[in-house]
């Protein structure tokens, strides 16, 4: 077989698919160390009970549902840009397209082990079948998350037949005995074939399409575990819509994050050139603007409400004491710097593009801190109470370490699916027997 | 027929025949009242539980259980009870003693209040008051609608219950809940006294870790014809409970018309705005038996601490 572009492509990916480098080998095997840190705080929790969490009484649920929110959005995000991507056919963006697939499965897989860790009496989880109630919120997303589940990684597999294809014939890497096997068997005897390429290409335009609506749905349901309760916060119709367009702002900037590393590590500047970071700097400023606008809606209108509850809620984010700075750093990270950074030509580069995801990232981690737990501590009557972590939350080590081994886990699904394929679909790529690079919207000068 | 309903209802009412609505929970209900019987017993006047006045043989009565009801039968309910609770404000001195009444009569911890007494001000101008809060036991509870497992529900008799068997401790109800009525079992219940008693969430006892738990208004209690621990508690007789289907409530000294309690002493619902219809009224801290200060004596500076907002 010749050494075509694409093979040498494929080539790339020699580690960690064909052998595993020890750098892959060493990040591995920190996240494994992470995750049974993890594991040791989730017997404390289940031996002694919640109490050795920062929640009580008040604020119910703390850093749990927050990384919940978080990884379910990058989840829902991944899907809707995924499906996005494949529906448009757009060229440039096709290289892209497996990363957002792949953290999509991962925030999908993630995301529930947070809630399951908000339960009391994990022995009972079933209950959630046995006992179903439909007017239940909670019951509307346990359908919306395993519908999404569903969804996803059936589309992440169809998504990934051709590269097992192309992988089961490969010889320009040697693959272990078991290795080959299992790509034979997953490729489903794809021979690339008129016939067999038509119905593939139906089966991911199916599922493309269902994914879409199927995760702005599941993001609203999310959205309305706490918008359809009574508390000032929380019950508001903005809710839904302020979701799914953070979750989408989180998808494209961790988009941008995993794209950068990808192009490092495996030397992609052809497939992923710094006009792609260019165009996804632009949709990033789209819905940084976007989230601005949200961020002003929800905390104007509750300025002018002047219910006394409503305003005791709204001092807390601004007040230095109370969740001021956290406030101010989700403002600064997600809105201020973005907007700085992106909107000057200047400043625009692959790597300030990156830097300003990672800001995104941690300032919409920081939103969803600020969307769950003032709330929960400002209930409609006020807390006279004497035990001060009843009063205010504050996350325990328990908590933290848990969280962290939620990120690790994730790690370690991008690890395995790195083993698994290559981040690029190389073979639908090859389809096109050309790599397509978006151009500029006008020509500058050095070009 | 509706006229003679409510006159039937006054007759029972002022003769209290049937000993009047505390020993209604054991009060005797028909045997076989469809049959005629031909015994020549003693001939006795009883209301059915859909208000209508009927004359039975005594013989042919039978006493109910007054044992608290376990699994399905916790969630009907008593049939053609009503319950209702009115606490009177001006009664109220902070004493505490339907918390700790409570605690001792569900084995909770000293620091699991199902019933909680707050310090409240309506507006600066106002004086302060003590405000005692149970579970209000909505009409329209919003704990119960978002409950995923169907494991807190509503009863015909009014009350929210929680069956912690099927409670899976997801606390959804406790951030739905805008009075923050519900209290988890954040871990494993101290060491008990009441040991080997059968689970029923009629006395939410015992408590099980990972669950949630909360005033369950005694339907043990009224079922043997005793009133609830918190109003039995109260030194001072703000707790009034009853049956509003009886129009009858009673702080343990006296037994009022509910109708006409909350009609002379201009009760409220606490947030009414919200629309959960609560079954627990106050009564305006209108004629106070105690300044409000003297809940204050005694207390230390942390707890002092706790209404520098409001005083």
């Amino acid at each position: 077989m010749e050494n075509s572009v694409f093979d040498q492509l494929l080539a790339k990916f020699k580690d960690p698919i064909s052998k595993p480098s020890s750098s892959w080998w060493i990040l591995l095997v920190a996240m494994l160390m992470i995750i049974a840190v993890g594991l040791f705080a989730l017997i404390q929790q289940i031996v002694h009970g919640h109490i050795v969490t920062g929640m009580r009484d008040h604020v119910v649920w703390g850093v749990f549902i927050v990384n919940f929110i978080f990884f379910l959005g990058i989840g829902y995000a991944g899907a809707i840009l995924a499906g996005i991507f494949h529906l448009t056919r757009l060229q440039w963006a096709k290289p892209l397209h497996r990363i957002a697939v792949w953290f999509s499965l991962i925030g999908l897989c993630v995301g529930p082990i947070f809630i399951f860790l908000c339960v009391g009496r994990l022995d009972r989880i079933h209950y959630l079948f046995t006992h179903a109630r439909i007017q239940s919120p909670i019951t509307w997303d346990v359908m919306a998350i395993l519908t999404n589940l569903i969804l996803v990684s059936t589309y992440l597999y169809i998504a990934h037949i051709r590269d097992f294809a192309k992988l089961r014939d490969t010889d320009v890497f040697d693959l272990p005995k078991w290795k080959r096997k299992l790509y034979n068997k997953l490729a489903l005897n794809y021979r690339g074939t008129h016939e067999q390429n038509h119905r593939l290409n139906r089966a991911q335009n199916g599922l493309a399409a269902t994914m879409i609506p199927a995760a702005i749905v599941a993001d609203s349901l999310l959205a309305w575990l706490f918008g359809m309760s009574l508390r000032p916060g929380w019950h508001s119709t903005l809710f839904a819509p302020e979701f799914i367009l953070v979750a989408i702002y989180s998808g494209v900037a961790l988009l941008i994050v995993l794209m950068w590393f990808y192009r490092r590590k495996y030397q992609l500047d052809n497939l992923m050139t710094n006009q792609h970071f260019q165009y996804a700097g632009y949709l990033l400023l789209l819905l940084c603007l976007g989230f601005a606008y949200f961020t002003l809606s929800e905390y104007i209108t509750e300025w002018y409400n002047i219910n006394e509850t409503h305003e005791r809620w709204l001092d807390k984010f601004l007040t230095i004491g109370e969740f001021g700075i956290m406030s101010f750093a989700a403002i600064g990270f997600a809105i201020v710097i973005p907007l700085i950074i992106l909107i000057i030509p200047r400043f625009r580069n692959a790597g300030s593009i990156t830097v300003v995801s990672g800001l995104i990232l941690i300032g919409l981690w920081l939103k969803r801190y600020l969307i769950i737990v003032p709330t929960l501590e400002t209930p409609h009557l006020p807390i006279q109470d004497i035990r001060p972590e009843y009063v205010n939350y504050q996350a325990t080590w328990v908590e933290w370490s848990l969280s962290l081994a939620g990120f690790a886990l994730g790690v370690v699904l991008l690890l395995l699916l790195n083993y698994l394929a290559p981040s690029i679909p190389v073979a639908d790529i090859e389809r096109d027997d050309e790599i397509v690079v978006p151009k500029p919207f006008y020509k500058t000068s050095n070009e | 027929m509706e006229e003679k309903n409510i006159q039937g209802r006054r007759n029972f009412f002022r003769k209290s025949l049937a000993a009047g609505l505390m020993s209604a929970g054991g009060l005797s209900v028909l045997n076989g009242c469809t049959k005629e019987t031909s015994e020549g017993g003693e001939k006795i006047k009883v209301m059915t539980t859909d208000g209508r006045l009927v004359e039975v043989d005594s013989t042919s009565l039978k006493s109910v259980s007054t044992e608290p009801a376990v699994g399905a039968e916790a969630r009907k309910g008593i049939p053609g009870r009503k319950f209702v609770m009115v606490i009177d404000l001006g009664r109220c001195k902070n004493a505490g003693a339907c918390t700790t009444s409570c605690q001792k009569g569900h084995d909770l911890a000293a620091d699991q209040d199902w019933m909680k007494i707050l310090l409240l001000r309506n507006t600066k101008e106002t004086e302060p008051y003590w405000f005692p809060k149970p579970c209000f036991h909505c009409d329209n509870p919003p704990c119960v609608k978002v409950c995923p497992v169907d494991a807190t529900f509503k009863r015909d008799d009014g009350i929210v219950l929680v069956d912690n068997d099927r409670c899976i401790g997801c606390k959804f109800c406790m951030s739905a809940c805008p009075y923050s009525a519900r209290i988890f079992n954040w871990e494993d219940p101290p060491e008990s006294e009441i040991e080997d008693v059968e689970y029923s969430p009629e006395t939410s006892v015992p408590a099980k870790v990972g669950t949630i738990g909360k005033c369950d208004f005694c339907p043990d209690l009224s079922r043997k014809g005793e009133l609830p621990h918190c109003v039995t508690g109260c030194p001072n007789g703000a707790i009034y409970f009853g049956d509003a289907n009886e129009d009858a409530v009673s702080n343990g000294e006296e037994m009022v018309r509910l109708q006409t309690l909350l009609t002379d002493r201009s009760a409220y619902r606490h947030l009414e705005e919200l629309g959960t219809e609560p079954r627990v009224y106050y009564l305006p801290p209108t004629e106070r038996m105690f300044p409000y200060e003297r809940g204050l004596e005694g207390l230390s500076e942390e707890e002092m601490a706790l209404y520098d907002d409001i005083l």
